[in-house]
């Protein structure tokens, strides 16, 4: 019997798409440093604005608005670090907002920078959400103020997959006369996402959840926005990010755009019809379980459960041992003892946030993956129930 | 696709995969000891339940649950079949250490979570001894000597991790465990390691 080999973890990274995979083996040897003057410096360059028009096109940008960065962690540590910048003409010196609001359902990389801004004299408010995951908007009104200088809110969150009414809180922000930026990391490529539109200042994206390659990531970055870069030393990015550009990087992440943009209707689609059957697989086969996000505004693709009494850890191991990759909570937390950041701000326990998984799905996965998956799990949730101190102990 | 990176040794997995003694029916099942550790707000709980030869003072019979990871799977697996014919004071002894052998290794950050399978198990025998009007017999836990050479118990490493103890060389500042012979090294790690998840629980 061959052992399978079902991906279930998109929201952690995805694979390839075989075009994008196509379009960088061809441009391997484009070695050419994009600011040289001479023909190898020009054809990289010419391949890199290339890319560049792409993601600007795909939400509805220019060029000149779309930096690129090594991550989506590095892009959203470069607009929240500018709070702390004291050069005399910077935008945040100059007006005195110092103050940061975001949520509590972030991604690490917003908060790990939020408590080391807290460190440095910045004071930072965190937004609750309610038990879908959703921003609440009425305290958000509240706390803002002339002095908050920067409102971070995720689009869609990673854990979760709930999508925030990013519009909805941009007017808000922008009405106090604030900047907005938004980690749209797990939104962009998977849901329609439009600049203008949104009326955003920042926007974070990235290639390697999108079928790109890892190590590149955009900010885009509103013409006239204030920008304070995080790493100096080059006229690189129009100044923005110093550093060689990471060309065969930046041109797969233009091929995944265009990738997406040919393809993320039918995908979603098709992301859809699989979890939907995935989620009615598990609530007819699986006694106690509870779903976690928002029922309609959430990402097509992403499936958090929680399977009561059953340790989250075990489960996605004993999954691995079947073939189905599965994460708790997010990739970055694996390793950590501690429960899902997001879904204990949702309100559930810590036992809860303990016994949850994620699904993530991907462009790859068939109905008779979801089926597969339908079959392997009652049975893997059975045994892992069968030994906890806690489960039947709660049903009698 | 191959499953040769598997971050556990095979007995881990093994254990893991067929986990032995799970007391699938706690209703029914007479035991003459229990114990109870973890707790599931921390992720982790453990029971151990044993089954004792009174005349000979020996473990007849050992089983146990878990609302716990791989790691705590396997190790209480394990556990539950060395024990089984054991003398109880020989039982009572077996440290995080001789369960971490049994397996092959643990990864680091996961062998906190073996400990939970030997602490219910002494809980177990020290519950059996007071059902049985052995009272004189029952250990307190912290009058378990870790370190030989100095005399340091592990309530007095549990103390200094309170105190702020992180590292071994805290450890071995404040109380001067291992600073003998150093044969109690792994073991002082995994108590850091445990008692650090224990009082510092994030919930």
């Amino acid at each position: 019997m061959s052992i399978r080999a079902i991906y279930m973890d998109n929201n952690a990274t995805t694979p390839l798409h075989p075009e994008v995979n196509k379009e960088m083996v061809e441009v391997m040897d484009v070695f050419g440093n994009p600011s040289s003057l001479h023909t190898f410096g020009r054809q990289a360059r010419q391949l890199v604005e290339q890319a560049r028009e792409k993601v600007a096109a795909f939400i509805g940008a220019m060029s000149e608005e779309i930096m690129f960065a090594g991550s989506g962690s590095e892009a959203n540590n470069t607009i929240l670090s500018a709070l702390t910048c004291q050069r005399k003409q910077c935008h945040y010196h100059v007006q005195g907002a110092y103050e940061v609001i975001t949520t509590t359902i972030e991604h690490p990389c917003v908060l790990e920078t939020s408590k080391c801004l807290q460190e440095q004299g910045v004071t930072v408010l965190y937004l609750d959400v309610d038990e879908h995951g959703k921003v609440n908007i009425d305290q958000l009104r509240d706390l803002i103020t002339e002095s908050t200088g920067l409102v971070s809110v995720m689009m869609a969150n990673n854990e979760i997959g709930t999508i925030q009414d990013v519009k909805a809180i941009a007017k808000i922000v922008h009405e106090r006369g604030s900047l907005f930026h938004t980690d749209a990391v797990q939104a962009v490529g998977k849901i329609p996402v439009n600049v203008q539109e949104l009326d955003v200042d920042f926007l974070t994206l990235s290639a390697h959840k999108i079928y790109g390659p890892k190590g590149i990531a955009a900010l885009y970055v509103k013409k006239g926005a204030p920008f304070c870069p995080l790493i100096r030393g080059g006229h690189q990015e129009r100044g923005r990010r110093a550093g060689t550009e990471n060309t065969l990087g930046i041109i797969g992440l233009g091929k995944a755009i265009e990738m997406r943009a040919q393809e993320m209707e039918s995908d979603a689609e098709h992301l859809l019809e699989l979890k939907g059957a995935l989620r009615r697989g598990i609530e007819e086969n699986i006694p106690d379980v509870q779903f976690v996000g928002h029922p309609t505004d959430c990402l097509p693709n992403t499936l958090n459960v929680t399977f009561d009494g059953a340790e989250g850890e075990a489960i996605v191991l004993y999954l691995d041992l079947e073939g189905i990759a599965v994460s708790t909570g997010s990739a970055c937390a694996s390793g950590s003892l501690d429960p899902s950041h997001v879904i204990l701000a949702t309100g559930l326990s810590a036992e809860c946030a303990h016994s949850s998984i994620r699904i993530s799905l991907g462009r790859e996965n068939t109905m008779e993956e979801v089926e597969y998956v339908i079959d392997t799990l009652p049975r893997v949730i059975g045994k892992i129930r069968d030994m906890s101190t806690v489960y039947r102990r709660r049903r009698r | 696709m191959s499953q040769t990176n598997w971050a556990y040794t095979d007995a881990v997995k093994e254990h893991f995969m067929n986990p032995k003694n799970i007391l699938m029916d706690e209703e029914n099942y007479q035991e003459d000891g229990k114990g109870v550790t973890g707790n599931v707000k921390c992720g982790d709980e453990m029971i151990v339940v044993i089954k004792v030869n009174k005349e000979k003072g020996i473990i007849t019979d050992c089983k146990w649950k878990t609302f716990g990871c791989a790691s705590a799977i396997a190790s209480t697996s394990v556990l539950s079949e060395m024990v089984k014919g054991m003398k109880l004071e020989d039982a009572y002894n077996l440290s995080a250490r001789d369960i971490n052998k049994a397996l092959g290794g643990l990864p680091e950050h996961k062998i906190h979570c073996s400990v939970l399978g030997d602490k219910a198990l002494r809980l177990a025998i020290n519950d059996y001894y007071l059902r049985n009007g052995m009272e004189d017999r029952v250990k307190k836990e912290e009058e378990r000597v870790v370190c030989q050479c100095m005399n340091i118990t592990d309530q007095e490493i549990e103390h200094a991790v309170l105190e702020g103890a992180r590292t071994f060389n805290d450890l071995q500042e404040m109380t001067k465990v291992g600073t003998g012979c150093g044969e109690c090294t792994e073991e002082v790690m995994q108590l850091l390691e445990a008692y650090q998840n224990k009082h510092f629980c994030e919930v």
